[in-house]
């Protein structure tokens, strides 16, 4: 006869497993749904440009941001994670990424935004590459799930080149 | 609990459960929220619970028929014959 222990530890179980599958259709719905950012960014500033001490070059920069990422809000959405890296090429590494700044998003209603921002980290780079050079700036964004794998992309916001010479 | 409300009772707890799991999952995808998902499924959860593990009286309708303990007597239980004793020889 089956006791009242052996009855609670098969629902505990059965419990347990069809709360997996439901996280699981959860997770699943996500697949479906594909979210359309719109963003664009313009250096409005160039504050400081200079060869630190150790040979680095350093870049201080305000920038104007506007971004609408209230696609990606699904519910199944817990937040988002969203940085501005500036990318170039340099004879030494094919890709250097900076982030600038980045931002946390926690529900729909604040997921459009704009603002005016100086960069929230030193943009400095590794060596003495930076007169003169190409810069994009591309929004990364990670969609964080409640149940799931974390969703990765990016688009490029702007382009545009650093002076010629420190200021 | 007797063999039929066993039955009964695996019966039920394995339809509450998937129909609560259900019901939660169709009902917070077409709200949006997957806190509500989760409370409904909560509630049915406990419900389950209180319906299927405890020892109800209506799990017991066919109750089994063990012998009267006078019958029982007439047929005692056979005893276990206690082993000999292996002698060990002396020389």
């Amino acid at each position: 006869m089956h006791s009242v222990l052996y009855r609670l530890n098969t629902l505990i179980t059965l419990a347990g497993f069809l709360l997996a599958v439901m996280c699981s259709l959860a997770s699943f719905t996500d697949t479906f749904h594909v979210p359309s950012v719109t963003a664009h960014a313009e250096v409005l500033k160039v504050n400081r440009f200079r060869k630190q001490l150790t040979g680095n070059d350093e870049v201080s920069l305000t920038l104007n941001v506007s971004m609408n990422l209230r696609s990606t809000f699904t519910w199944n959405t817990k937040q988002v994670f969203v940085f501005v890296a500036a990318e170039y090429e340099t004879a030494k590494n094919s890709l250097n990424q900076v982030s600038l700044w980045d931002h946390i998003i926690q529900d729909k209603g604040h997921a459009k935004l704009e603002a005016q921002i100086t960069n929230k980290y030193p943009f400095i780079d590794q060596g003495s590459h930076l007169r003169g050079k190409k810069i994009q700036l591309v929004l990364h964004w990670y969609i964080m799930p409640k149940t799931g794998k974390t969703i990765e992309d990016k688009m490029v916001i702007s382009d545009f080149r650093l002076p010629q010479v420190y200021t | 609990m007797d063999w039929q409300g066993q039955k009964l009772s695996e019966q039920l707890m394995q339809i509450m459960l998937v129909a609560f799991a259900v019901v939660a999952f169709i009902t917070g995808y077409s709200i949006g929220s997957f806190q509500t998902m989760l409370l409904i499924y909560t509630a049915g959860v406990v419900l389950t619970t209180l319906v299927t593990v405890p020892n109800w009286p209506f799990f017991n309708r066919h109750p089994l028929k063990w012998l009267d303990p006078i019958e029982a007597e007439r047929h005692p239980k056979p005893q276990p014959v206690a082993p000999k004793k292996k002698s060990t020889k002396q020389h």
